[in-house]
């Protein structure tokens, strides 16, 4: 989506729009929104109450301009008034010396805490991951389902 | 109403993801060694990749580029003084080029004919980390005049490089450019990351990059298949 169209669907100007499009955290948040949004509407959700997302230390990620920019992609979907719920995910590495993974610290220097022996196998800390969200049913859906267990 | 819990597992850019792992095959197929080449806005880029397209050429190498501008075709125009052929993606504001918008500048190329394709990104040591656009490797620059510490400010960036270049070594003296400093901060960011140093405009280790890539293009076709999905 370019800026024109998020801006049109936000309701906001096209030039806060431009300023925003400089975080890639309104992209991202675009990417989330538009799958939130299909696997709600797949599953006959009314509305999406809450998100729940993985994210890294080292996915490149700002936490707070992504919670600014989630309602702003939210707008006019099923997503719109959700909470987005991020679980941090530290970034570790696995040591070869030690045999043990470690965790790092930023600035996120590749050599291991404890025995100094630079490390290159990442096992996490670049999730940019949807792990579930929270829905409520249609109306429709509630009444088949009432259907269905009132006439087995 | 009661709330259900729906369970997702998907990554968030795994549209992109999914269609760069499809550009990458492509490209495996063609013979193509794709780089992705990304820095902050000014490091020399289009510098770097005017000399390493006009090189190239010189030794016969068939070698294009596509190259992304936030709003100028400058960049483009300067490109295309090496002969080689060149497309402009104009982001309109976005930071970061994207693999659905390389896949468009795709069209109507017949990536055979092509031994070497280079991505310029937009200038920025952020947004691009996060988008994989099929590239074979991606090679990020760090300017002597940006400070020997921009490694680890730009951890992401950095540790997602397969290939370093310091650029602009010609004016290393005048900005009193600590270099033990920068290659001790890019190998403790990215320990696999081979390093080169360069300087576009005296020319100096320019060949040693391009050695380098003749040899990661070597290899990539030597692989059975093409390797695909190697490095995704």
């Amino acid at each position: 989506m370019d800026c024109r169209q998020a801006a049109k669907r936000a309701r906001v100007h096209v030039r806060t729009c431009a300023i925003l499009a400089w975080m890639h955290e309104l992209s991202i948040a675009y990417n989330l929104v538009e799958i939130v949004d299909a696997a709600a509407r797949n599953a006959g959700a009314a509305r999406v109450n809450v998100v729940h997302l993985r994210l890294g230390a080292m996915a490149g990620v700002v936490e707070d301009a992504l919670q600014f920019s989630f309602p702003i992609a939210a707008t006019g979907t099923l997503a719109e008034g959700a909470a987005l719920v991020i679980e941090p995910v530290a970034v570790q590495v696995y040591c070869d010396r030690c045999a043990a993974p470690q965790t790092l610290a930023p600035p996120f220097v590749f050599r291991c805490p404890v025995c100094g022996q630079p490390v290159v196998r990442l096992l996490q800390g670049r999730e940019l991951q949807i792990e579930a969200i929270e829905i409520e049913e249609s109306a429709a859906e509630k009444e088949a389902d009432v259907h269905a267990t009132a006439h087995p | 109403m009661q709330p259900r819990i729906l369970e997702i597992r998907q990554a968030v850019l795994d549209k992109n993801d999914r269609l760069a792992r499809e550009l990458r095959h492509r490209f495996e197929h063609a013979g193509v060694l794709v780089v992705n080449l990304v820095s902050s806005p000014g490091a020399g880029k289009t510098a770097l990749l005017e000399e390493t397209l006009r090189r190239l050429r010189a030794r016969t190498w068939r070698a294009a580029a596509i190259v992304g501008d936030l709003a100028t075709e400058n960049d483009a125009r300067r490109l295309a003084r090496s002969g080689a052929p060149v497309r402009q993606i104009e982001t309109g504001g976005l930071c970061h080029l994207e693999a659905d918008l390389v896949a468009r500048q795709l069209e109507g190329w017949n990536l055979a004919d092509f031994d070497f394709l280079f991505i310029e990104n937009v200038g920025n040591l952020v947004c691009p980390s996060d988008y994989d656009l099929g590239e074979a490797a991606r090679a990020v620059l760090l300017s002597v005049t940006e400070g020997e510490d921009k490694p680890l400010k730009y951890p992401p960036m950095f540790h997602s490089a397969d290939i370093v270049l310091l650029t602009k070594l010609d004016l290393a003296a005048a900005v009193e450019f600590d270099h033990d400093a920068a290659l001790a901060n890019v190998q403790a960011i990215a320990p696999h990351a081979t390093i080169f140093e360069t300087s576009a405009r005296t020319g100096a280790g320019i060949d040693a990059w391009i050695d380098d890539l003749v040899r990661r293009h070597a290899s990539q076709v030597a692989r059975p298949g093409g390797g695909a999905d190697a490095g995704a």
